[in-house]
């Protein structure tokens, strides 16, 4: 019987801090060679398919870009919220009303073109995402309503409205009752970076910008150092004159406008219409983003690009080996495990202690026996 | 009064999954733990449940596969934050995660594929009787665990002293140690328990609520669950009330779905979720009522130190 046993640091580990992401990877990789064993398939083989071969050419690489968008500007978005200790789980509902507000216009006004058009549809993509965010705020800052089962609830209420929009009022008159908007017009198009080599989107840049942004806000504004003290001790926060509810209006909508970006990027950028579905869960997997990026926007970067490969490695497992591209979800599930538990490493030392302590007893028997 | 029979019965049926997940849940809060992978162990048990059930031809197996991967899953989550003391909230997050993707996966094969059901109670004579025959003796058998359970739970909590060190222990984890009460342990034990009854919650679904594997067919009721416990302030006999109105719900819409009422079925489906919301704002209004209800240590990790 062996016990674990916490033993606190004097202060916090750097070295820790900075390999547990890697850590944390590479006892991903060591579990899902064990799944793979487990479902037959040979896990080198399968591990060349998943992570190599999905960036093996320069188009994959625009799909990774792709994927990544979105995981970054909604994972940017909820570090500044986790930081905060407000816990804001419905990224996915903020991200799909960002797309439908977003959308409204090339829906409703086919025929207005122009240069003005993205950018407005960007703009209504941010509010839409905020608003939506600012209910599940209103609902804690006004009433005490916990913020985690709220803003989940919303998420199955974003869906199904969208499902009764693109079956309902948006749906494509001339579309053969399929349940999709018309086919956007160019204007409402995110252009693509180069479109040579290709798909890949302005929402890419988009979601590098906000990293930027979003890292200087926390590390060199007033505003940063709020959140950051709000998030570690409310109290000290209330002290300095910061006020909690606020910070829950700022954290929610930050995080719900950067949401609603993604969401409207890649629906005019990947997708060119609406459809009941829009999102992969993107706003799910975002939280493991923002945790396996340290809550720090340039790590979010990083860690971004790691879970758009899972999804494009899921994809290319499943049409290689015809495994279940549910495997990439386990991969992500796994990753923010281990994420988590190797986090434990960098503010405590782990013991490993057995019923029996023999170093403590055989220490002056030896000294018998000499 | 047929009908009036047959709507009760859906009502139960509704309810019950419901009601065992959140009264699990209860008592890992009531132990100070909260564990936010409800939904996760209810799919897992789900299609554990419906695998066995379908592989072995034997629901009863089912049954006692899905309380069984509930309680092994939510032991990841015990390990993670009672020994390693992550963050509750994080973890039981990617406990979801992990739990959807994994039954997503688990369950491929499954799809499509006509399920074991476990069989309505059936007492020769007593079943047969006029309106409350069927209510009373012709359920299926894990609406009795339902109820059996929350008796329990209420006599464990209230009139046990194991059941008051649990309290004890989710006021004040501190005390509790300096008094010398094993909190990691108690922690444990009310996570398994929590698990098993979430794997439990979820075998209900997929085998008596429908006798089918679907993805993701839990549809947040893990969610609502751990919002009943807040409803409920904490107190086993208001899970129950609740559980029946969230199933009440759940089953109106459904009827009216089926009535045709000329309201969107997507408006119709998302009132569950809805009504969660307005609970939820109703009962966290008086910010002092739920500071005293709420369990003090709930969601912090604790270390002991020696």
């Amino acid at each position: 019987m062996m016990r674990l046993e916490l033993v606190k640091r004097p202060q916090r580990s750097m070295l820790f801090s900075a390999l547990s992401p890697f850590i944390a990877f590479v006892l991903t990789i060591i579990a899902g060679a064990i799944l793979f064993a487990l479902l037959g398939v040979n896990p080198v083989k399968a591990f060349q398919i998943y992570f190599l071969e999905p960036v093996s050419q320069v188009w994959q690489l625009h799909e990774l870009a792709i994927k990544a968008a979105p995981l970054i500007l909604i994972g940017v978005g909820l570090s500044v919220c986790y930081r905060a200790n407000i816990w804001n789980i419905g990224a996915e509902g903020q991200f799909i009303l960002g797309g439908i507000v977003g959308s409204s216009i090339p829906v409703l006004f086919p025929q207005f073109e122009g240069p003005l058009v993205l950018p407005l549809m960007l703009l209504f993509g941010m509010v839409g995402g905020a608003a939506y965010a600012a209910i599940p705020a209103l609902l804690k800052a006004r009433f005490n309503t916990n913020e985690i089962l709220t803003s989940l609830m919303l998420v199955y209420v974003a869906q199904l409205f969208l499902d009764w929009l693109v079956r309902g009022p948006w749906r494509d008159p001339k579309g053969f009752n399929f349940p999709q908007t018309i086919q956007f017009n160019d204007s409402a198009i995110l252009p693509e970076l180069m479109p040579a080599s290709g798909r890949a989107n302005w929402g890419f840049v988009f979601a590098l910008v906000a990293a930027v942004l979003v890292w200087i806000l926390m590390s060199r504004m007033l505003k940063g150092f709020e959140v950051r003290v709000l998030g570690s001790s409310p109290r000290a926060g209330r002290f300095a004159g910061f006020g909690i509810n606020r910070m829950v209006f700022f954290a929610f909508m930050l995080s719900g406008a950067l949401a609603g970006l993604a969401g409207i990027s890649e629906v005019s950028g990947a997708i060119g219409q609406l459809q009941p579905v829009i999102s992969p869960g993107y706003g799910f997997a975002a939280i493991i983003v923002a945790f396996l990026g340290r809550l720090n926007p340039l790590g979010i970067v990083a860690a971004g690009l790691v879970l758009a490969l899972t999804y494009l490695g899921g994809e290319a497992v499943q049409s290689a080996l015809g495994i279940s591209d549910k495997v990439a979800r386990v991969f992500q599930g796994m990753l923010l495990f281990f994420v988590l538990g190797c986090d434990t490493l960098i503010h405590y030392r782990i013991r490993l202690i057995g019923l029996a302590t023999p170093t403590l007893e055989a220490a002056p028997k030896l000294e018998e026996a000499r | 009064m047929d009908i009036t029979v047959n709507i009760l019965l859906t009502i139960a049926t509704a309810a019950t999954p419901l009601l065992i997940a959140a009264i699990g849940e209860l008592v890992v809060e009531r132990s100070g733990v909260l564990n936010l992978g409800v939904e996760g162990m209810m799919i897992m048990g789900a299609v554990g449940g419906f695998g066995a059930g379908y592989l072995t031809g034997s629901p009863w197996i089912g049954l006692l596969a899905a309380i069984a991967l509930g309680a092994v899953f939510s032991l990841l989550f015990a390990v993670m934050t009672l020994s390693l003391a992550t963050n509750q909230v994080a973890t039981g997050l990617s406990l979801t995660l992990l739990g959807l993707g994994l039954s997503g996966m688990m369950g491929t094969s499954f799809v499509g594929q006509p399920g074991a059901r476990l069989p309505n109670l059936d007492i020769p004579g007593l079943t047969a009787i006029p309106v409350i025959g069927r209510l009373l003796f012709g359920q299926d058998p894990i609406f009795y665990i339902s109820i059996a359970l929350t008796v329990a739970v209420m006599w464990f909590l209230f009139k046990t002293r194991t059941g008051l060190t649990l309290r004890s222990i989710g006021d004040s984890h501190t005390s509790a140690h300096a008094l010398g009460i094993k909190v990691i342990r108690y922690r444990y034990l009310a996570v398994i328990f929590g698990g098993a009854c979430a794997g439990l919650a979820g075998g209900h679904l997929s085998l008596v609520y429908t006798p089918q594997w679907v993805e993701n067919m839990t549809a947040g009721r893990g969610w609502i669950a751990l919002a009943l416990v807040v409803f409920a302030s904490w107190r086993p006999w208001r899970v129950l009330a609740g559980a029946y109105i969230f199933g009440a719900v759940w089953i109106g819409q459904l009827h009216a779905q089926a009535f045709g009422i000329p309201v969107p079925s997507q408006l119709l489906s998302s009132l569950p979720y809805l009504a969660t919301i307005v609970v939820l704002v109703l009962i966290s209004r008086n910010k002092r009522l739920t500071m005293m209800n709420t369990p003090a240590s709930l969601g912090q990790p604790f270390v002991p130190d020696r």
